[in-house]
């Protein structure tokens, strides 16, 4: 079953993102968000983003649904949805035919992205007629309703405000709404932070069955790997605007290459490994407007060498599927 | 047997809920969220204890009630046997110095109006340990180099707002061993941290920890976390204690169902172990009217009916020290 999935996705991947690169203008110069990101996600498969605040996922997340702040601006790759460049797509194209439509995102934080003084059903209606005018009103509260049975909330409460609502039932909302034009990606933006650690996993376990049911693909941003390895097929490694490893969780768990995604999985503690000292990585995340040279983890890698301070490591298959960039791997 | 450093017993802080004038005189109702009602624990000499239990569950304000930093409702503290619950301020002012606490957000428990040094160097001011500013600064200079803040001539001239998260909790951290204290407070000290911060920080809290041989309360959501660094846990569920253990037993055979659906919830990293697979349902009900019996019989998967209902289940010994509070392991076990 798993490897079915697998080779169809190889096929003809529903999302292909190619050496994206975006940057933010600010006063002081260029903020290098993100610089050459490579991934790909076929249809049905689940991929986890993974890094530290400041990395450049979220950007890459906007970068797809077209969001990007008016100081953002996409300067070389492509974003291949289906086949299509989304970044050469114009606004009016995208907002018509793409965002909620294709591709939906469900922000962090979503607790506070829904509006404080319209009710339930008046917010994902909206959503649905925006984007799909010939639906009627009627139409479109049933569908609305159909949709909070799915996140499983008594659709008897659809026409309660957001404040009548707990925070985990605020999360499952915004996911309602999300699904409300039937995507066929969803991007989940650290759905499990600010939730308890149960009402996390009630809402991780949503995302999972709804992505089976609807056969969604779905792209998981968070910091915490251990989500992306109860959750995820696939996942990507960010660090400083650079992807630095890409895999399969088998992969990227089993055998982590790259000694910033190896700093990462031993930084967070396994409830049921024997108790040991947690590792650290030592250093800071570098100032992205003059991001270090050559390979931006050197200051913080323990194995940096000569090269690595010069050379940017190239993005190398090292396994089927499983992309590292380092010197200690591949070449040389 | 080490000495207990700290002990609470009976421990009650109830919140009273304004309500409208109106109401107030007409019905003359009076509602309180109890946020810790009747909780009983203690510390030992260079023990490591975790309070562990989601949002709402008390643990903070457990941590501020020890330190007289708010006032209990009822209930006693002890520190070193000697009761502090109705120490005046005046009285308390010696003890202080024996009792720092940490925050959970550096951004906001920092004055950013303050140099790093003075930050520091205040409560050695106010606890009159210093005869002159050369000695200030020795003595700030020692901590910022226990805390990694090395030139620390470079860091003592600097304000909050020019260091990252990390660095801002290594300032609070400083501050509160500054003064050699025997017990400290740390409210979540690592979780507004980026990933490959927190262990680095944390790690550092602990050698001051255990260098100093102090005891230290360490207030958590993270179960996994608090298993590898605790000796004991508590855990909390809605101002009561639930169970209460050493880390290593609790998390091989959690008893309390709470305690066991905590554990389900956290996520492992390994994809080959996954389960992701949630008990129980719901969130955690309102402490203004919290529910009757066991308070988390509304969420229980091992719900027995009445008795969970109607009778509160007392915290009892099970095994030699592991305390469980759940009607499964009282009168009426197999």
């Amino acid at each position: 079953m798993q490897t079915q999935t697998k080779s169809d996705a190889e096929n003809q991947p529903i999302l292909n993102v190619d050496d994206l690169t975006v940057y933010y203008k600010i006063l002081r110069g260029y903020v290098k968000a993100v610089e050459g990101a490579h991934f790909k996600l076929g249809k049905g498969e689940s991929l986890g983003l993974a890094g530290e605040s400041g990395c450049g996922k979220t950007t890459v997340a906007l970068s797809i649904m077209r969001l990007l702040p008016p100081n953002g601006k996409i300067v070389k790759g492509k974003i291949l949805f289906k086949g299509t460049n989304i970044v050469d797509l114009q606004e009016n194209q995208v907002k018509r035919d793409l965002r909620w439509k294709r591709i939906s995102i469900v922000f962090q934080g979503a607790m506070n992205a829904l509006n404080p003084v319209y009710t339930m059903a008046q917010q994902i209606t909206e959503a649905i007629r925006l984007h799909e005018p010939h639906v009627s009103k009627e139409e479109a509260l049933e569908r609305a309703k159909k949709l909070f049975e799915l996140v499983g909330i008594d659709p008897s409460r659809i026409n309660n405000y957001p404040h009548e609502f707990s925070g985990g039932m605020r999360q499952r909302a915004m996911i309602a709404m999300a699904l409300s034009c039937n995507p066929e990606l969803l991007i989940a933006d650290e759905p499990g932070t600010a939730l308890d650690v149960i009402v996390q996993a009630q809402v991780l376990k949503l995302l999972v069955e709804l992505k089976e049911k609807l056969n969604l693909s779905m792209i998981l941003i968070t910091h915490d790997l251990s989500i992306i390895s109860e959750t995820c097929d696939s996942a990507v490694i960010m660090y400083a605007g650079k992807v630095v490893e890409s895999g399969s969780v088998y992969h990227i768990f089993k055998e982590p290459l790259h000694p910033y995604t190896q700093g990462l999985i031993a930084a967070f503690p396994d409830i049921y490994a024997p108790k040991t000292e947690i590792k650290s990585i030592g250093g800071q995340p570098p100032d992205l407007l003059n991001p270090p040279s050559g390979c931006r983890f050197h200051p913080r890698c323990q194995y940096a060498m000569e090269m690595c301070r010069k050379l940017d490591p190239a993005f190398v298959e090292v396994a089927k599927g499983h992309f590292v960039a380092c010197h200690l791997v591949g070449g040389s | 047997m080490a000495e207990t450093v700290i002990k609470v017993e009976d421990l009650r802080k109830w919140f009273p809920v304004r309500l409208g004038l109106f109401r107030t005189l007409i019905s003359g109702e009076k509602l309180f969220v109890k946020a810790v009602d009747g909780i009983s624990f203690e510390v030992k000499e260079g023990e490591i204890l975790g309070l562990v239990g989601e949002s709402g569950s008390g643990k903070t304000t457990t941590g501020r009630l020890v330190l007289r930093l708010i006032e209990p409702t009822s209930g006693k503290i002890f520190y070193r046997g000697r009761e502090i619950t109705k120490l005046s301020p005046k009285e308390l002012l010696p003890l202080r110095s024996k009792m720092q606490i940490i925050f959970q957000d550096p951004y906001e428990s920092l004055n950013p109006r303050m140099l790093v040094g003075d930050i520091i160097a205040e409560p050695l001011r106010v606890q009159k340990l210093v005869e002159s500013e050369s000695d200030v600064r020795e003595k700030v200079f020692e901590i910022l180099e226990k805390v990694d803040l090395v030139p620390p001539e470079e860091f003592f001239y600097r304000y909050p707002h020019e260091l990252s998260g990390g660095q801002r909790q290594r300032v609070a951290t400083a501050r509160a061993f500054v003064l050699n204290p025997d017990f400290v407070v740390a409210d979540e000290p690592v979780s507004m941290l980026d990933v490959s911060i927190r262990a680095s920080v944390l790690n550092l809290m602990l050698k001051l920890v255990r260098e100093r041989k102090a005891s230290f309360l360490y207030i958590t959501h993270d179960l996994a976390l608090a298993k590898h660094i605790c000796d004991n846990i508590v855990v909390m569920y809605l101002g009561k204690v639930m169970e209460k253990s050493d880390a290593e037993r609790l998390i091989k055979e959690p008893l309390h169902p709470y305690t066991k659906a905590l554990m389900q919830a956290v996520p492992v990293p390994d994809p080959e172990a996954r389960r992701i697979e949630v008990v129980i349902k719901g969130e955690i009900p309102s402490p203004i009217n919290p529910p009757s019996g066991c308070r988390f019989h509304t969420r229980c998967p091992s719900y027995m009916g009445n008795i969970c209902k109607t009778k509160e289940p007392p915290l009892i010994e099970v095994e030699s020290g592991r305390f469980v509070a759940c009607h499964l392991y009282g009168e009426g076990k197999s």
